[in-house]
This record gives C-alpha cells, sequence and structure tokens, in this order.
C-alpha cells in the first residue's frame, strides 16, 4: 500500500444553483498524495482546482467526503496546512517581518519577541529577502511581495504547502526565480506541497505528480501523470531531456481536447482508480529499444557545444 | 523663476482676503457729515446717523475687539460676561464629552453589525429611522428625562455624531479584504486577535473618516444647541451678544468657531493619515 499522507476522499462540492436546483463542480472526487512530494493540478478554470485547494486548507468545507492529513480528518483550517495565496495577501499595514513574525507567533504563542524575530528572519533569509526586513508590501516588488508569502508560509513548518496559482501574477523573469527557490527549499526541506497552476511548464518543472482535472461543471480526475524528468533537473536545460515533449505533449494535449471529450469518451472512469501514466517511457523503449540504458545520465546537464 | 505652487497659492489667498477686507471697510465706514444738526442731538443719534457709518462694524473695530479678548480670553465677571476662552473651553468640553461617548459606543456597535449579518439586518430598520433625525428634535426629549440642560447638550452631541461612526465602522469592518481574513484563518488565529491585528487595522482608515465627519458634524450642532439650552458655551456667546447687539462679538465668535472646528478637523485628519496604510 502506497503511502497515502494526504488522501481526499469522495469529495464533492455543490452550489445551489438559479431555478432552485443544484449546479455541481465536482464530486467523488479522490486524490491521494505521498509525503514530500510536490503534487501540481491543471485544468481549465472553473473546473474547481481552487476548491479542492481552499477544501484542503479548511477554508471551505465540501458538500460530501472527507480529507484525511496524516491520518487525521480535517476540520477547518490548521497550522499543519500553510497556504499561498495567488494575491500574495501580506497584510500592508505591516512590515517584511511583520507578517512573518505575525504567522511565528501564532504558531508558537508563547515565544518572547526576539525568538519570534530570528525564527522569522531565518525564513526572510531563506528566500533571499535579507535586508528587506523593514519594508512595507507597497515598497516591494510582485516577485519580493510573493517571496514574502513563501516565507510566511514556510515559518510555521507546515506539513502541507498549499500554493494557488502563486506566480500567475508575475512576469515571466521573475517567475522562473521563484520556481527554483521553490524547488531548492521544497527538495532541500522535504516538504510536501500541492499547488494549483495553469502553467504547463511551471508544472512540469516543479511537480512530481500532476493531476489533470477535467472541464467543470462535473469536473473529474481524469488521470495523474508521473513526472519521469530526473529529480535534480534545472530549468533551463528542462526542455532538452527526451522525455520532455512527450510529457509536455501529453499534458497540452489533455488541455486543448481530451479534458473537454473525457466524459464523453471514457464511460469506464473510476474516479478512485485513477489511471496513472508516465509519458515518454513507452514510446522511448520503442523507438529506441537498448538505447534507455545508455540514458543514465541526461544529455541536457552538458552544454551543446561539449556534448560530443 | 517659478515659485511653487504652495508659495504662489498663498500669495492668491492673502490677496483675495486684502480685497475681502477692503470692500467690507470701504462698505462700512461712514461718509461724512450727512446732515446738520445740533450737537445735542447729533451726541444721541451716534455716528450712524451723523457720519453715515454703517451699524455693522468694520474690519478695524472688529481687529480692535477681537484684540481686546485675546489679551483676556479667560476673565469671568459673572454669568452674562465670561472671556471667549472659556466659552470655547465649555463648548469643546461638552463636544469632547459627547464625541467621547459616542465612539465607546459606536465602534464596538459597528464591529458587530460589520461582522454579522444577522445584527447588521435587524439594526438596520432602526439605523435607517434614528439617522435622518434632526439631533435637536432630540433636545426637549433630552431636557424632559435628564432634567439637565448641560447633559442634555451633551446628549444631543452623543446622538449627532454616533451615526457616521456606526456606519462607516460596520462598513469598513464588513469590507475587509476576504483573504486577509482568511490568512488569519489559516494561522488559527483566535477571533477576539483577529478582531485586533486584523480587522481593526484593516478598517481603521474607514473608522478614522467615520470619526472625522462626526467631529465636524459635533461641532455644527453644539452651536445651536449651546443656543438651545443657554448658560455657558460658545453658541450661547452668539446669542448673547445678539441680544447685546453687539455684532463686532457675533462675527468674532463666528471667526473663532471657524477656527476651532478646522483644528478638531485636522486633529482627526492627522489621526487618518496615522493610520492608513499604502497598498
Amino acid at each position: 500500500m502506497t503511502d497515502k499522507f494526504i488522501s481526499i476522499e469522495g469529495i464533492a462540492r455543490r452550489y445551489p444553483g438559479a431555478g432552485g436546483g443544484t449546479t455541481t463542480v465536482f464530486e467523488d472526487f479522490w486524490l491521494s498524495m505521498a509525503r514530500g512530494e510536490f503534487g501540481c493540478v491543471i485544468g481549465h478554470s472553473g473546473c474547481g482546482k481552487t476548491t479542492v485547494l481552499n477544501i484542503l486548507a479548511g477554508l471551505d468545507e465540501p458538500s460530501e467526503g472527507t480529507v484525511i492529513v496524516d491520518g487525521q480528518g480535517i476540520e477547518g483550517t490548521s497550522l499543519d496546512r500553510a497556504v499561498i495565496f495567488q494575491s500574495h495577501a501580506l497584510l500592508p499595514w505591516r512590515t517584511v517581518l511583520g507578517n512573518v513574525a505575525y504567522a511565528v507567533s501564532s504558531k508558537w504563542r508563547k515565544w518572547d519577541r526576539a525568538r519570534v524575530k530570528a525564527h522569522a528572519q531565518r525564513f526572510i533569509d531563506l528566500v533571499g529577502l535579507t535586508g528587506s526586513e523593514h519594508k512595507h508590501p507597497s515598497e516591494l516588488s510582485g516577485g519580493m511581495k510573493q517571496r514574502v508569502g513563501i516565507a510566511r508560509a514556510l515559518s510555521i513548518t507546515p506539513k502541507i504547502m498549499l500554493m494557488d496559482e502563486p506566480f500567475s501574477a508575475l512576469d515571466a523573469l521573475t517567475r522562473g526565480t521563484l520556481q527554483d527557490e521553490v524547488r531548492r527549499i521544497c527538495l532541500e526541506t522535504g516538504q510536501t506541497t500541492f499547488m494549483i497552476t495553469h502553467d504547463v511548464d511551471e508544472a512540469i518543472f516543479l511537480a512530481d505528480k500532476i493531476f489533470l482535472m477535467t472541464n467543470g461543471p462535473g469536473a473529474v480526475l481524469a488521470e495523474i501523470v508521473e513526472n519521469p524528468l530526473p529529480k535534480e533537473r534545472g530549468r533551463i536545460d528542462l526542455h532538452r531531456h527526451p522525455y520532455y515533449y512527450a510529457l509536455r505533449n501529453h499534458i497540452v494535449d489533455f488541455l486543448v481536447s481530451r479534458s473537454k471529450s473525457f466524459a464523453a469518451e471514457v464511460t469506464d472512469h473510476d474516479p478512485r482508480h485513477v489511471p496513472t501514466v508516465r509519458p515518454g517511457l513507452p514510446d522511448l523503449m520503442i523507438a529506441s529499444g537498448t538505447e534507455l540504458h545508455h540514458q543514465t545520465s541526461w544529455p541536457g546537464l552538458s552544454r551543446p557545444s561539449t556534448s560530443h | 523663476m517659478t515659485l511653487s505652487l504652495r508659495f504662489r497659492a498663498a500669495i492668491v489667498s492673502l490677496a483675495l482676503l486684502g480685497v475681502f477686507l477692503g470692500i467690507w471697510h470701504l462698505a462700512t465706514r461712514g461718509g461724512g457729515a450727512t446732515a446738520n444738526m445740533s450737537p445735542e442731538y447729533a451726541r444721541l443719534m451716534g455716528l450712524t446717523a451723523t457720519q453715515g457709518k454703517s451699524a455693522m462694524p468694520g474690519p478695524l473695530d472688529v481687529g480692535a475687539k477681537l484684540w481686546e479678548h485675546l489679551k483676556r480670553p479667560f476673565y469671568d465677571n459673572g454669568p452674562n460676561d465670561k472671556g471667549l476662552g472659556i466659552q470655547l473651553a465649555y463648548s469643546i468640553g461638552r463636544v469632547g464629552l459627547g464625541y467621547l461617548i459616542a465612539v465607546i459606543v459606536a465602534i464596538p456597535l459597528g464591529f458587530m453589525i460589520g461582522m454579522s449579518p444577522l445584527i447588521s439586518k435587524a439594526l438596520d430598520p432602526f439605523i435607517q429611522v434614528l439617522k435622518p433625525i434632526s439631533p435637536l428634535a432630540w433636545m426637549p426629549l433630552a431636557l424632559y428625562t435628564i432634567k439637565d440642560s448641560s447633559i442634555s447638550a451633551i446628549f444631543v452631541i452623543f446622538i449627532c455624531s454616533v451615526w457616521p461612526m456606526l456606519l462607516n465602522t460596520a462598513f469598513g469592518v464588513a469590507g475587509v479584504r476576504k483573504e486577509w481574513i482568511n490568512v488569519a484563518r489559516t494561522l488559527e488565529v483566535g477571533t477576539v486577535r483577529r478582531a485586533f491585528t486584523v480587522i481593526l487595522p484593516a478598517a481603521a482608515p474607514t473608522i478614522l473618516t467615520g470619526m472625522r465627519i462626526s467631529i465636524g458634524i459635533a461641532w455644527l450642532v453644539i452651536v445651536a444647541a449651546e443656543m438651545l439650552v443657554g448658560g455657558t458655551g460658545i453658541g450661547y456667546f452668539v446669542w448673547n451678544e445678539w441680544n447685546n447687539l453687539s455684532i463686532t462679538n457675533v462675527i468674532i465668535a463666528i471667526l473663532l468657531i471657524g477656527l476651532v472646528g478646522m483644528l478638531l478637523d485636522q486633529v482627526l485628519a492627522r489621526f487618518t493619515r496615522m493610520v492608513t496604510f499604502p497598498e
């Protein structure tokens, strides 16, 4: 049996619709993740991604079903589950240090001021904001604000970090740098992370498992894509990996066409046993058979000019 | 060379003041002897009849009288002759007390209305009916039940300044961004701590704006209230000087009412700036 650190069990979310009926965003939704895994949910707007995350965070309640984290059913919000909000949600009247310290002092209420400050400072340093502790959020760029959001979430050493499209409001360069930071931090700390994104490349770079959701209403988790790329991947060389395009095309194909037609095409979909796919592997084995064994290291790691 | 906008505006302001004072002076000065009359009769009739001088005092008269008042702001020669400083102190004291009670009532109540949709809906009809009532309409009722004119005036100040604060507090509290509330929720911050660390700072600019509107209304109302209840205060002073037909003192009182009102507003504006946060 696999380690189910997070287990979402048969949750549904319904809203009262117009004319007395109900709108079902999703139902019978099952998802599980192991400790230390990085999971990404991809799907179009309106499929209920954010609702799943909010339920996991305890900010929203499912109409049916339960969520179990670390062997316990969740009830409301918890300091074990930190949320990084899309809009960073910093308190504008507090400084960077004040925002992080607020989280720290919420978790450890008996700590004295100096201890809270020292702990908060450690996480501000971790996200590379040393020197900006006493600035207010209005004096920071979008990327720096989101760094504070990450520091705040990490400072309470949560069991799970939940991220709701954390980088979608940032420019491409800043987004890239922050993705690097998040990946570094998650690998270093073994943080279990659940993230929602629109960005296929972001998911490929960051996630161990990518959860594909069909279009709502009545959205389902269609399949789980296991990331075949090696753990120590770099953002710059990512696209040179032989599995990269197979993986990327698989996800893009899903988003472009299969997310719409899935319900009509797959009639025997069992939401409790969602198929797991590992794009890249079978194709490559067929195409280049034995060559696979030679690729113990990944060609992208070396510069193109020196690869021969 | 171009001067700063502020400096140029100050020049224009001063020029306008000069023009106004000049016109005032010219309009109220005497126009020389108007009629031949016996000196005894002329003395009886005064300058208004003999020199064509207006009954309205000129700026120089007002200035001289104001200087007199400023030299002795706190004299007390009995019930109907007190220094302007004493009269203003009475008025400011009443406003301060009524306003303080209004703050103590309006802010917690506004918090409740803002946080609970049930209380908000339940209290809404009462607020809608009570809010448009002129504060002075409460005066007879207050005099009858309280049986003390000074406390009645304080009650009227309370009732007129409570509404803007109440509504702004409720509005500010209800409008706190959902994401900030969610931050507090995910950090398991308790209700009381959440109220003080998230809702209060987030709503503070709106609350202070309500308090600033309230202090303005309270200062408007105190003059009218004191005219009714009498005894002390700048409002009573205006009415008393009207009865004395001392237009000079009335003008001085008007000027001072304006200045104190501006001062109160500036104090609240400063507090508002202190709690405002840039986003």
